[in-house]
């Protein structure tokens, strides 16, 4: 975490042509007014200090403010957004963690059937796909000619809190989770997919067959189980990085306020403390999963919990 | 073979832009035709039609003619022929695609490699570098360094690259990717190094250049040949998704992703300009998948991918 503090920080002001007082004065300024821009943020400081001087305003103090609206704590805003991102996620894992795991289940107990390559078709298809775009078809089939009839139902596009009315909470982000969720459903039936194909000519299956067990329950308690563990590493990953910013592309077409949001609003204006807020809460969620993830492990494979 | 012949076909088609706009639309894709014409059943009719709802004000591009000579999908709203964009956007897209793959598999080659031959703190110095940036979340990483880029350049020394130039998302998109494909390959590399075959070179004296050369790389360039279709499917994509976010390929110039942006503001009234590109991108994306997974099958059944877009 550390690490990554560091390599944030390097990017947005070590990189060579990259000079974020020239930005905050503006393109017209005079170089006087850029060097007193320079001095009012500590910009003229080598890099060390800044970057202890920065990491105690986000941390200890918690008063690091933005550079371009300022007065606007970063804290408070990724607080405030936090919740969003957290609610779209959350559905969203729902959704394709169902919708993964049953596609992958099925595909390999259908395993040269028909249906086993159409499914996996879909899951190509669902990877393919780009998040936004998906997102703004839905908007037009949703919000467009259609909307008077068949889906006069679906709200406008933007954020409901859970606590202000669950209804319209779901309501509103029905069709984003939806389409957040797609491209991982897509990934995960296939990774289940191969992973209980191999599982399936794995020994502990053989004597599992020998004993006389059912079929079904031989996929569902044997190889399931320890096929899980891949989707259990991939689902810790991808929910720590798509609760850090990575549902920056979903959140931008919906029009959620989230911390993707926010993110890409202060990117757009280089407004660095903002960044350096949301990159590091983002790179908090990322480390946390991977430990969640490790202690995951122990509950579902037994060979973890000998070593 | 199905994914061959479709990359195959967009490619072919993509690379006959100018001759398309040239000599079949007699269009200019890039600059802006405001006051153009075009002709529909006969009679001439501006491309940027006068607004009739609401106050009048404004115009709104003309939407699909679906005829090949006339603004086939229509035009966006600056009155170019969206087709014809859509044909030169491929281009950057594939080109984007193809050469960040390229660069990515190179360069991964080389780090993984070293990394798993050579073992001890090489390898424990860009092993920790692929964890750093492994952890860190890739699509924001790919945007934090193009808005970084994109405002002023790129200026290292005696290189510099102008901020509009198409190697600065080139060059972006190899970089966030490399951690992907250099892991695996890394611990494939240090497998093969307790292989009889490598002990036997190391033992005849080799030196470690003619063993990576003679003896490493053949073994590992299967996987490698495995992992390049699916890194420009997955290049395609992250291309596109910043050029969307208008942080990728430059105006004029054209990529799937920017025409999608473009399509943005005419979703209600003219949807074709931001679905046609999606559609090209979904296809583009599904054959060099199918592409991968035929690869895989040939060359190494037992290779596992981490796909993450």
């Amino acid at each position: 975490m550390f690490a990554i503090s560091i390599l944030v920080f390097l990017i947005f002001f070590a990189t060579p042509g990259v000079d974020p007082a020239a930005r905050i004065a503006g393109r017209s300024a005079t170089p006087q007014v850029v060097q007193q821009v320079k001095h009012e943020f500590g910009l003229d400081r080598p890099l060390p200090v800044r970057y202890v001087l920065m990491m105690d305003h986000l941390f200890i103090k918690q008063d690091l403010s933005s550079y371009i609206n300022i007065g606007d704590r970063v804290v408070p805003q990724i607080e405030s957004a936090a919740p969003v991102t957290l609610s779209l996620v959350l559905g969203a894992a729902v959704i394709w963690l169902v919708v993964g795991i049953a596609g992958g289940v099925i595909a390999a107990a259908n395993r040269g059937k028909f249906i086993d390559p159409l499914i996996m078709f879909f899951g190509i298809a669902a990877i393919s796909v780009p998040a936004y775009w998906l997102g703004q078809v839905v908007n037009l089939i949703t919000q467009s000619k259609l909307h008077a009839s068949l889906f006069s139902w679906v709200p406008p596009s933007g954020y409901v809190a859970l606590s202000a009315s669950p209804g319209e909470w779901a309501l509103h982000l029905l069709f984003p989770w939806l389409t957040l969720a797609a491209l991982y459903a897509g990934i995960y039936a296939r990774v289940l997919r191969a992973e209980l194909v191999n599982a399936l000519n794995e020994d502990y299956v053989r004597t599992a067959r020998a004993k006389g067990l059912s079929e079904r329950r031989i996929l569902i308690r044997h190889a399931l189980r320890c096929s899980l563990i891949s989707i259990v590493s991939l689902f810790g990953l991808d929910f720590g990085s798509l609760i850090g910013g990575a549902a920056l592309l979903t959140e931008v077409v919906f029009g959620l306020p989230g911390v993707g949001l926010l993110t890409y609003t202060a990117l757009q204006n280089l407004d660095l403390p903002v960044i350096m807020g949301a990159v590091m809460y983002g790179a908090f969620f990322v480390v946390l999963a991977n430990t969640v993830v490790d202690v995951a492990y122990a509950f579902l494979d037994p060979r973890v919990r000998l070593v | 073979m199905m994914g061959l012949a479709v990359c195959l076909f967009v490619v072919t088609i993509c690379l006959l832009a100018p001759v398309y706009a040239h000599d079949i639309a007699h269009v200019n894709a890039f600059a802006s035709n405001l006051q153009g014409t075009t002709i529909i059943n006969g009679k001439r009719i501006l491309v940027l039609q006068n607004n009739t709802q609401g106050l009048g004000f404004g115009v709104t591009p003309i939407g699909p003619t679906w005829n090949f000579s006339h603004y086939f999908l229509g035009s966006d709203n600056q009155g170019r022929d969206v087709f014809a964009r859509l044909l030169y956007g491929g281009r950057n897209s594939l080109l984007i695609g193809t050469s960040s793959a390229i660069l990515c598999c190179a360069a991964a080659a080389v780090l993984g490699v070293v990394a798993g031959y050579f073992g001890g703190p090489i390898d424990w110095v860009l092993s920790r570098i692929f964890d750093i940036v492994w952890a860190f979340p890739i699509y924001l990483l790919a945007i934090s360094l193009s808005v970084v880029l994109l405002t002023s350049g790129l200026n290292l020394g005696p290189v510099h690259v102008g901020p509009g130039s198409l190697l600065l998302p080139i060059f972006i998109i190899a970089a966030v990717f490399v951690p992907y494909v250099a892991r695996p390959l890394r611990g494939i590399v240090i497998s093969l190094r307790e292989r009889e075959f490598i002990q036997a070179a190391i033992g005849s004296g080799a030196s470690d250049l003619r063993i990576l050369w003679k003896e490493v790389l053949p073994n590992v360039a299967p996987s490698i040949i495995v992992f390049l279709p699916l890194m420009v499917a997955f290049d395609m994509l992250t291309e596109s998704a910043l050029s969307f976010l208008s942080i990728g390929v430059q105006p004029p110039a054209a990529s799937w992703g920017t025409i999608i942006n473009d399509g943005l503001g005419l979703l209600y009234t003219r949807p074709w300009v931001a679905i046609a590109p999606g559609i090209m991108i979904v296809i583009t994306a599904v054959s060099l998948n199918i592409l991968g997974d035929g690869a895989r099958d040939a060359f190494d059944p037992k290779a596992k991918l981490r796909g993450s877009i």
